[in-house]
């Protein structure tokens, strides 16, 4: 075991690791931040996706030591400094873009990391974006919504 | 997984002297990571790549552009384009944006997946690949499903290619792994057309000598009329026949033709 530290959220922050600790358990288990969820563990739904020095990656198929000293952000760090839900949370809820909440996590980072990169993207862009994120409950039109509603542009119709 | 230890050299003599005895290249992880938590590879070590400045970013070179091996997809989709705007269509197009910033050009031609699309590109465009030891032509480089012409602990430092007229990569999409059910990369070249095929064979990416020459008489969709390719090596799995993938080889290097214009 060695402590392995970097930045998440904008915390100094440290925790023990092992060499095959994996990003998703180091802020999970080691961090006790279980926003970020593991759906598949094996890359392909994006239910753990966090943003590591700005970008979208799978937290599950980085290795934790692989990442030191990066700054890393989880759905912990996307509400307003008052606690209050951030505009892209906010607009998963008025959109109704989640059900059962366990792909929301990667959905918001995923999101986050497309609107950092292209602040007005259009309909099938967000589509496209958001193609290595799997919901099981929502058939995505809710998700699209909301993303165009956090860009600030019109809703598409149903 | 079993456990291991990571190390991450910042210089790529201190890389090759870690990989000396027997440890395992780690670049993206992209591929790599879901074959340990499979148990399908157990390295002692794992030497990260992704810490050393030099085998970073797109440059141009002397005769064409040169891709450092730990690029990832995502910066060749950005950087590339103005280059090689074939090429960086092609990086943006594999897996998904979370892959693409992981994911890089010398992990995926080190693995050499048989679906995988770079091997396209860097056959069809008649790339180099450099090595911390030496230079490969891309015709020398892929010897079939997973395997190339790399040694043991040797580093995919860079991939070098030359920049054709026009050229085009036709996906059609397997839509579960993202990979390529068939892909067609076709490059224009002032000496003739390269045609390279990924997903198809079970020898893995493969070039397409009656196409190439078809399109370097006339570089048109209709020149590629009446060509077919044996269905007896293809890949046959729930996703496609081996029948289906031979007709798919012909519609997406018809596409990529249509889309290099
Ligand atoms: C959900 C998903 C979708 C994907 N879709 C696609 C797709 O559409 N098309 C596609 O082509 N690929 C796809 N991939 C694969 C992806 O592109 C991988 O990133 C790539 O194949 C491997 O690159 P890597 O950098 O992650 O390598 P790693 O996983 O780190 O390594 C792969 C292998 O190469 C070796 N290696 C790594 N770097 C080097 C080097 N520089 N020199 C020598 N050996 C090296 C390693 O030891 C290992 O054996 C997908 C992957 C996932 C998870
Ligand atoms: S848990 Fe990481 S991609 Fe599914
Ligand atoms: S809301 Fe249930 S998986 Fe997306």
């Amino acid at each position: 075991m060695t402590k392995t530290s970097m930045t998440v959220n904008g915390k100094a922050v440290s925790a023990e690791t092992e060499g095959r600790t994996l990003l998703s358990a180091y802020l999970r288990e080691g961090l006790g931040l279980t926003g970020t969820h593991i759906g598949c563990d094996t890359s392909q739904c994006g239910a753990c996706v966090v943003h590591v020095d700005g970008k979208a990656v799978k937290s599950c198929s980085v290795f934790a030591q692989d990442v030191e000293g990066a700054d890393v952000t989880t759905i912990e760090g996307m509400a307003n400094a008052d606690g209050s839900l951030g505009t892209i949370q906010q607009a998963f809820q008025d959109h109704h873009g989640l059900q059962c909440g366990f792909c929301t996590p990667g959905m918001v980072m995923s999101s986050a990391a497309l609107l950092a990169e292209n602040p007005t993207p259009t309909e099938a862009e967000v589509r496209h974006y958001l193609e290595g994120n799997i919901c099981r409950c929502t058939g995505y039109h809710n998700i699209v919504k909301a993303v165009m509603a956090a860009s600030g542009q019109a809703v598409p119709a149903e | 997984m079993h456990s291991f230890e990571l190390v991450k050299p910042k210089t790529l003599a201190d890389a090759v002297a870690a990989l000396a005895d027997g440890a395992q290249a780690l670049s993206g992880g992209q591929t790599l990571l879901p074959t340990m938590k499979q148990r399908l590879a157990d390295p002692g070590t794992l030497v990260s790549l992704t810490g050393i400045p030099e085998l970073q970013g797109v440059c141009q070179g002397d005769a064409g552009i040169i891709i450092g091996g730990a690029t990832p997809h995502a910066v060749v989709a950005r950087e590339a384009a103005k280059y090689y705007p074939g090429l960086a269509a092609l990086a943006g197009q594999i897996g998904d944006p979370a892959v693409r910033n992981r994911g890089t050009i010398g992990g995926s031609i080190a693995n050499n997946d048989p679906s995988a699309c770079y091997p396209a590109a860097v056959l069809g465009s008649g790339a180099t690949i450099v090595t911390n030891t030496r230079e490969i032509a891309a015709d020398d480089y892929f010897l079939g499903m997973f395997e190339t012409a790399l040694e043991e602990g040797e580093i995919v430092t860079a991939v070098k290619f030359p920049v054709p007229q026009k050229a085009a990569y036709a996906k059609f999409v397997q839509p579960a792994s993202r990979f390529a059910l068939v892909g067609a990369f076709v490059a224009q070249f002032a000496d003739g057309v390269r045609v390279a095929i990924t997903g198809a064979s079970n020898n893995g990416v493969f070039r397409w000598p009656e196409a190439e020459a078809a399109l370097s008489a006339s570089f048109t969709p209709e020149a590629l009329k009446g060509l077919t390719l044996p269905a007896d090596d293809m890949i046959a799995d729930l996703h496609g026949s081996a029948e289906y993938r031979a007709h798919l080889c012909g519609v997406m290097t018809k596409r990529a033709v249509m889309a290099a214009g």
